[in-house]
């Protein structure tokens, strides 16, 4: 059984405007061990499929639709008090800037002491010894632990962040862009950790980003993600070798190789939908340079082209330059 | 590196109090229609007075010296003779601090409290009908002259019920029933004035503490706070609030201003006798020294009450080092 | 060039009253003060009321009855008649005071903030010195110092109530500046005046807008404490004197409730409205507030 099942995940938010449908429809599974990454441009819906899973979605946020089966347990139907439980124990969560992620008028240690605490029942003493041993794990001074969040840099509060993660020894990871605002040395520094833990661990881990570089460097498997639905889903190779869909062709050929040739670094033109009204059939036709009539009408299914490698395309992995 | 901070902060205050002092020389030596310059022009007044007057505040001397003059009597204390009293104007104000202090400590802390707890409760239930009421009593008693609610307060517990007495800090004539019963006389005439003056902060600080709150509640730290699994309640008491509370001692030292106006106000129509009848009483004999010594006095003490607000702040919030 | 830029901005403020109108607050004050504003214009007009008609002894608070709509006061006038004549002098004062508190804030916040340096540093202390001074025992010193005609009191209350203003601009220009338009005018040689009062301010005030709103409802707060406490001018009766008036001459305890609730209510609701129109136009124009 795997570790963590998405199926057909619908979380719409409820907004003066109207409803936004940001996951419309999205399936997955994790195995354990095994990390997977969610990549797309800003609003496509990583992050509400992360918050979604760990329920942490501001009252706007409601899952209409769909189950999270994690540990072969529903999430979405669990109680409060249980999925309180589960936070951090089984699954942590490692936010996106973590600028302001640290309460700024507690020493640091405290709030990852107060993560172990929660969930078991450890003596403060005890807690605190872990917490030094979490820091020294992620590469920081042991004695910094008393020190308070504005004292730390950027990279070394990421770091900080991660070791908190950790600090149940959860087993799953979700990373939200855990390396944008740090510097490229940083980032492949923090990318490094991340995967020697995860392997030491035995850690499942959901790393989302829009960097597909960070993703490849980490994960096992992709799912590409489009105004709320999931494009192309397989192992990282086949779908970088072999992107069957034009989105993602289009994701790969924006970011430039440093070792291939000088390339003109292709942009996507238009922009993306607005998800109160998404367009009917095939939500990027209007993008697609390969778009063809049934692409209007008719929303594409996610069909297995190859082992581990899906598209949800008309063209089935025909569209090429 | 925090002794910079307060050093400096200590330094701004002395600059400001040096203001102060500047600002009370041009209010009442400078400013056209100043009580010297009504008494030298006083064809009334014999020219040996005139002479004194002269004599005594420097005024054939040039300007700087005056101020010197000026000056050194403020270090010294010495505020001159009230017109009314006709005895030190240090004197008299020194016996109306107590009963000022007493009334503004005692609604200070009431308000502080209560303004805390409904700001909080504010903020978790916001949009609820218990929000929308606090809100709504935040904005009334905030639009209302402090003297008025006062005056309403006395005419309905005091006159129509006769629950409390109108004036006055002691009833006259109770003096040595022993302290329990000069304790209680005591606080059943300062539960109105108190209760008029708190309502009037308690209105600002929960307005306040509300929206500190919800500040807070929208920071990254509590959804990781959420993300770990703590119950809301948690989050709150332990997460929320201590960030909150720190605009509300930023806001409790701006508020003084306010505070000395509330309790000008409120002695007035309760006859509370502290420095703010003193100043209601001295405006209408145009008790000019009285009213220099007054004016001094409070400006001063807002300053250091800042100052000490400054230095609270500074502990409380980690991140004030440099 | 110029149509255009007309054109725009008729549109942008047409766009914005259209976003008013749909706010219950704004337009819930602008409602209250207008039928104040309409009292205080027709009201003396409509209903003759003679602060010199003193009733006989008989005619002292009396109880509101057909004759006198809310009774009479200490002196056997009409309350009502009252009222009406002193929303005209409280509403007049807090305006004239606020244009006063206004104009001087404006400058030297836009002073301050174009010339930076030690004019900002100086300017800045002095902003600071008026935001801790309690502002109350100034304006009575003030007053007393210089007497308490009406024309004392707007200036004294002016005089006290610019310094929020003041900050406000400083911040505004500070941003301002550095924009581009800003250093075109520079580039052609305009002057440092033409530039902070062509330019700077006419951009920075919709945002004093919504500050000098509350500014005005402070305003007439102060005028009506400064009233009861004796330093009204008793020859223009604002709501304040009433209730110096009342409370001098003991309505409290006799209980002459008529007499010492409307000017207060009055007084709450011109501010009430105030406060209102001033959140309006804040959440209107500062759309970090929206959804409070």
């Amino acid at each position: 059984m795997s570790l963590l099942e998405v199926k057909n995940l619908k979380t719409y938010f409820h907004i003066k405007a109207g409803v936004v449908k940001a996951v419309d429809g999205v399936s997955f599974t994790l195995d354990e061990g095994k990390a997977i990454g969610l990549v797309g441009e800003s609003g496509c819906g990583k992050t509400t499929t992360a918050l979604s899973i760990m329920k942490l979605l501001p009252p706007e946020g409601r899952i209409e639709g769909g189950e999270i089966l994690f540990d072969g347990v529903n999430l979405v139907n669990e109680s409060d008090e249980e999925i309180r439980k589960k936070r951090w124990k089984d699954i942590s969560l490692i936010f996106q800037g973590a600028m302001n992620a640290f309460n700024p008028v507690i020493r640091v240690g405290e709030q990852i002491i107060e993560a172990i605490r929660i969930h078991e029942d450890v003596s403060y003493d005890e807690a605190r010894k872990r917490a030094g041993e979490l820091f020294e794990l992620v590469e920081i001074k042991k004695d910094l632990i008393d020190r308070y969040p504005h004292e730390f840099s950027g990279g070394m509060k990421q770091r900080a962040m991660i070791a908190m993660a950790l600090a149940c020894n959860p087993k799953l990871v979700i990373g939200d862009e855990p390396t944008t605002a740090l510097d490229v040395m940083i980032q492949a520094q923090i990318l490094d950790l991340l995967e020697r833990l995860r392997k030491e661990m035995k850690m499942s881990m959901i790393l989302i980003t829009h960097d597909l570089s960070v993703m490849a460097e980490t994960c096992d498997y992709v799912a590409v993600m489009y105004a709320g639905k999931i494009m192309e889903i397989g192992k990282v190779e086949k779908v970088l070798e072999n992107p069957l869909h034009p989105y993602t062709d289009k994701l790969i050929k924006a970011f430039p190789d440093i070792h291939g040739e000088k390339v003109m670094v292709e942009s996507i033109p238009g922009v993306p939908p607005n998800l109160i009204d998404p367009p009917s059939g095939c939500r990027f036709h209007d993008r697609c340079h390969c778009a063809m009539e049934i692409c209007k009408i008719k929303e594409p299914e996610i069909i297995q082209i190859e082992d581990d490698h899906k598209v949800a395309c008309h063209l089935r992995g025909n569209c090429h330059e | 590196m925090k002794r910079n901070y307060l050093i400096k902060r200590i330094l701004q205050a002395v600059i400001t109090v040096l203001l102060v002092v500047v600002l009370n020389y041009i209010l009442f030596r400078v400013m056209p229609g100043n009580p010297l310059a009504m008494i030298m022009r006083n064809p009334k007044a014999s020219p040996e007075a005139v002479k004194k007057v002269e004599a005594l505040f420097g005024l054939d001397k040039p300007w700087y010296v005056q101020f010197g003059v000026f000056f050194k009597q403020l270090l010294k204390g010495d505020f001159g003779l009230s017109f009314t009293y006709k005895k030190p104007v240090i004197e008299i104000i020194g016996g109306k601090v107590l009963p000022t202090i007493l009334l503004t400590a005692v609604s200070e802390i009431i308000a502080i409290i209560i303004g805390i707890i409904i700001g909080t409760i504010s903020a978790w239930k916001r949009g609820t009908k218990a929000d929308v009421i606090s809100l709504s009593f935040s904005l009334i008693t905030y639009s209302m002259p402090t003297f008025w609610l006062g005056i309403v307060l006395v005419a309905f517990f005091s006159v129509y019920l006769g629950a409390f007495p109108t004036t006055g800090m002691t009833t006259p004539g109770l003096s040595d029933g022993g302290f329990w019963m000069t304790f209680k006389d005591v606080a059943k005439h300062l539960f109105l004035p108190a209760l008029t003056l708190s309502l009037v902060l308690i209105g600002e600080y929960a307005l306040v503490m509300r929206n500190s709150l919800l500040d807070v509640l929208s920071e990254d730290y509590i959804n990781t706070a959420r993300a770990k699994g703590l119950t809301e309640k948690d989050i709150i008491k332990k997460h929320a609030i201590p960030n909150a509370r720190l605009p509300m001692v930023t806001i409790i030292a701006i508020n003084m201003g306010f505070m000395i106006a509330g309790a000008i106000q409120v002695e007035t129509v309760f006859s509370w006798p502290g420095i703010g009848r003193l100043m209601y009483d001295a405006l209408s004999n145009r008790d000019y020294p009285l009213l220099q010594g007054i004016f001094f006095i409070i400006s001063v003490s807002v300053v250091l009450a800042n100052l000490i607000a400054d230095i609270l702040y500074s502990y409380l919030d980690p991140r004030i080092k440099n | 060039m110029e149509n255009i830029q007309k054109e725009a901005r008729k549109r942008k403020v047409k766009n914005f009253l259209n976003t008013f109108k749909g706010s219950k607050m704004g337009m819930t004050g602008a409602i209250i003060l207008g039928i104040f504003i309409i009292v205080a214009v027709i009201g003396p007009i409509v209903y003759k009321y003679d602060p010199m008609d003193f009733g006989s002894g008989a005619d002292v608070f009396n109880p509101p009855s057909m004759k006198h709509l809310l009774g009479t006061d200490d002196m056997g006038r009409d309350v009502l008649g009252a009222l009406m004549a002193g929303s005209g002098i409280s509403l007049t004062v807090g305006i004239l005071a606020t244009i006063i508190s206004m104009i001087l804030g404006a400058t030297i916040g836009v002073v301050s903030g174009y010339y930076g340096g030690k004019i900002d540093a100086f300017l800045m202390r002095l902003t600071d010195v008026f935001l801790v001074l309690p502002w109350l025992p100034l304006m009575l010193v003030l007053a007393a110092i210089l007497g308490s005609s009406i024309w004392n009191i707007i200036l004294v209350i002016g005089l006290t109530g610019w310094a929020s203003t003041a900050r406000v601009v400083r911040a505004q220009t500070l941003s301002i500046k550095e924009r581009q338009f800003i250093e075109r005018a520079k580039a052609i040689g305009a002057s440092s005046g033409h530039i902070m009062f062509k330019h700077i301010l006419p951009n920075v005030f919709p945002l004093i807008f919504a500050n000098t709103i509350l500014v005005s409802a402070e305003a007439i707060l102060s005028e009506t404490t400064l009233s009861f406490l004796g330093m009204g001018d008793s020859l223009h009766p604002s709501w304040g004197m009433m209730l110096h008036y009342a409370f001098e001459s003991g309505a409290a305890s006799i209980g002459a409730y008529w007499f010492l609730l409307p000017p207060g209510i009055c007084v709450i609701l011109v501010v009430l409205s105030f406060t209102f129109l001033g959140y309006a136009f804040d959440e209107l124009l500062n759309p970090k507030l929206k959804g409070r």
